[in-house]
Order: structure tokens, then sequence, then C-alpha cells
């Protein structure tokens, strides 16, 4: 191990404190994200929900990052978060979606019923959340 | 005038910032570095200490190098460099320096030799944008065009951006950021890209061009006399920068 994958892998042990769920493209989660509200003294932070389909993760280690998507009042939004930011204090898996591409940038062209995604009831994820179930 | 470190450029990477923002940071080992020899105006007319880091075979260093080493009492070194300082930063033979000697907040400049690309056209060296992809131009789409007027003045004039030889050239950073250091791996952590290659050897000094804060440690932080602590928080404090997500 070179000095700066030792470097990461001590920043990456700082910031792993929240667990996080196996999510991959195609799922939708909810990421609940802190906001700071006001200026100065009356600056107080509140968590607010953003909830979308993952349609990318990028990067390895403490370079980890997601990109969520969801229509919002009709327009599509986009927003990419590091996967270790203290700003995120947790992520929720809320549907697994069945696609076949890792990258789902398709989606960025489609509208309503074509943008879809079917869920995901089989497949090793799908098993692997069965058997994590039972244990909690 | 404080005398700079000699370090290793590890590689980039990000760190979260207490206010969460990612900060882009490149990672300097600070390895072995030591005083090898002092300059004093008496003797050499002026004033530097001489600092070498790494850690050199013996078979590879060179006879005359050997007896510097010799005399200074310490193990031979594969960079070595010199500081001017002002006599009151003076430091001693054999003092090794450590990481701290830069305290977070304050800027420094970074300077080190900018990896070389050889012979390079115009695009690539001075970004010229280069001939049209079509209507008449052939062969020559990545050519520089013009490179002057008229019978007058009947010449190219000096200093003309054109191809040549890109890279390989000491280059300074001014003004980085000191984001943190971790002391047990003896690493400094600055804002922002150095010049030259991974594993390369940059040169880190006090800002010139900015004032040095109050609290840095003067000559210089040595290691022994240093406590160790582990910072790679950014000040709170940090001037308002747009948030990273």
């Amino acid at each position: 191990m070179n000095t700066l994958q030792k470097f990461e892998a001590k920043q990456l042990q700082k910031y792993a404190t929240k667990k996080i769920p196996n999510f991959a493209p195609g799922d939708t989660v909810k990421v609940n994200v802190l906001v700071r509200e006001g200026a100065g003294d009356a600056a107080r932070e509140r968590t607010q929900a953003y909830e979308g389909v993952c349609i990318a993760r990028g990067g390895h280690g403490i370079n980890a990052s997601f990109t969520v998507r969801k229509i919002s009042y009709g327009e599509g939004v986009e927003r990419v978060f590091p996967l270790y930011s203290p700003r995120i204090e947790s992520i929720e898996l809320v549907r697994r979606g069945s696609v076949r591409r890792a990258k789902l940038y398709y989606l960025r062209d489609r509208r309503g019923k074509s943008a879809r995604i079917a869920e995901k009831t089989g497949g090793w994820a799908a098993n692997e959340d069965a058997r994590n179930e039972g244990k909690e | 005038m404080r005398t700079g470190l000699i370090a290793r450029k590890e590689g980039m990477t990000r760190i979260f910032d207490a206010e969460g923002r990612q900060v882009p940071v490149t990672v300097l080992k600070i390895d072995n570095c030591q005083v090898v020899g002092v300059r004093t105006e008496e003797k050499n007319g002026y004033v530097a200490v001489q600092l070498g880091a790494g850690k050199a075979k013996v078979k590879n260093v060179s006879k005359a190098m050997r007896g510097v080493y010799g005399k200074a009492k310490i193990e031979p070194k594969q960079k070595v460099a010199e500081f001017r300082v002002t006599p009151d930063n003076m430091l001693e033979v054999g003092a090794e320096l450590c990481p701290s000697h830069f305290i977070v907040g304050q800027y420094v400049d970074v300077q080190a030799k900018t990896i070389g690309k050889g012979f390079a056209g115009a695009m690539k060296r001075w970004n010229f944008g280069g001939l049209r992809a079509s209507h008449g131009v052939s062969v020559s789409h990545r050519s520089h065009g013009s490179t002057g007027q008229r019978q007058d003045p009947g010449r190219t004039f000096k200093n003309k951006k054109m191809a040549g030889h890109f890279g390989n050239e000491t280059v300074t950073t001014q003004n980085l950021k000191v984001i943190g250091h971790d002391l047990e791996d003896g690493l400094l952590l600055v804002q922002g890209a150095v010049p030259g290659p991974d594993s390369g050897w940059v040169l880190v000094s006090d800002a010139v061009k900015l004032p040095l804060p109050a609290e840095a440690p003067k000559p210089a932080a040595l290691k022994g006399a240093a406590k160790v602590e582990t910072v790679t928080e950014a000040p709170a404090d940090a001037p308002a920068e747009a948030p990273a997500e």
C-alpha cells in the first residue's frame, strides 16, 4: 500500500460512520441531506430528503460518488453526491430496479411511461436483502 | 525568511472540511528532511540552509557528496536543495524538519519541474485553435497559422508562440493553502494541484506574496521538539465557497 492509499484508507475510516445500503444504478434511493438555513447565528441545520433513481455510481474509496435523478415539478433534476460526504445523514434504499446498464443516461431523453424502470424481484441483490431482513 | 521543505508529491485526493465541503488536496510527504549544510555570510557571501530529503544508497552517491554527508554525520540523501533564510532563522546541521513547519491555514509556494511533454505543437503548447476542419484546409489542421505580417516588418517577431519543447521546466505554483498534516506519516496537505509528476520532488516554502502568520514556528518546526497531533480539518472560518455538492 503506498502512502496515498494509506492516507485515503485512514480518511475513509474517519468518514465511513453511517451505514450505506448496497444500492446500484436503477435503484430508487432516498438521500437525507443536511441543509443549512439562515445565516450567521440564526443558522440551523435540518435534513432534507431527496428521492429519485440512482442513474450512475462512480469512483472508488473516498472518491466514490453517485448520481440521483428525479422529476421535480415536471423538470428533470440530477444531483451528484459524494458517497462519504458528511452532509449526507443517511441513504435509504426504497426500491430495486431491473436494468441492464451501469449508467442510465438514456433516462435523460425519456419522459413518462418510457422512463419507468421495472422492479427487480430476484437476483443477487434481492436475495441479499432477504437474508439481511432475516438478520435484523 | 524561514527555510522551506523538500517534499515528495504523493498524488491528489479529496478530503471533507469541517463544513462538509469537498476539498481537492495534494498529499506531500516530508521524508527524512534534514539540514545537510549551512551557507553563511562570512564563508559563502549569502545565508542559506542546504536541506536533503529521502534516502539514497551509498553506492549511488558520488565520492564528493559522501564527504559532505560524512562531515554532517547524516545518511545520504536523494534530493538536496538550498533555501535562502535570514540569519535569525538559521538551523543547525543535522536538524530534522517536520511538516508542522507550515501551519494549517497558511499559504505556501510549491516549486517543481513539470512533466515533460517533448516537442509539442502550438495547439497543445499555447492553446492555439488550429485551422479549420474543412473549407479547403489540407494537411495543416493543427498548425499555428500565420506568424507575422508582410514585407514590412518582413520578419517574425521574437518570442512568437510556436511549436517547441514543452514541459520539463521549473514552475512555481503560488499561494496554495495548507489544509492539514498527518504528522504520524509525515504528510502535508495543500489545497489544489502542484507541478510535477507523482513521486517527484517539490520544494515547499512560505508564500512570498502573502504575510506569514505570527503563529508559524520560527526558525522551523523540528522533529522531536514538536508535539505529535494529527490535524486534517480545515479551520471553520475558511473563506466561503460554493457548496461542493
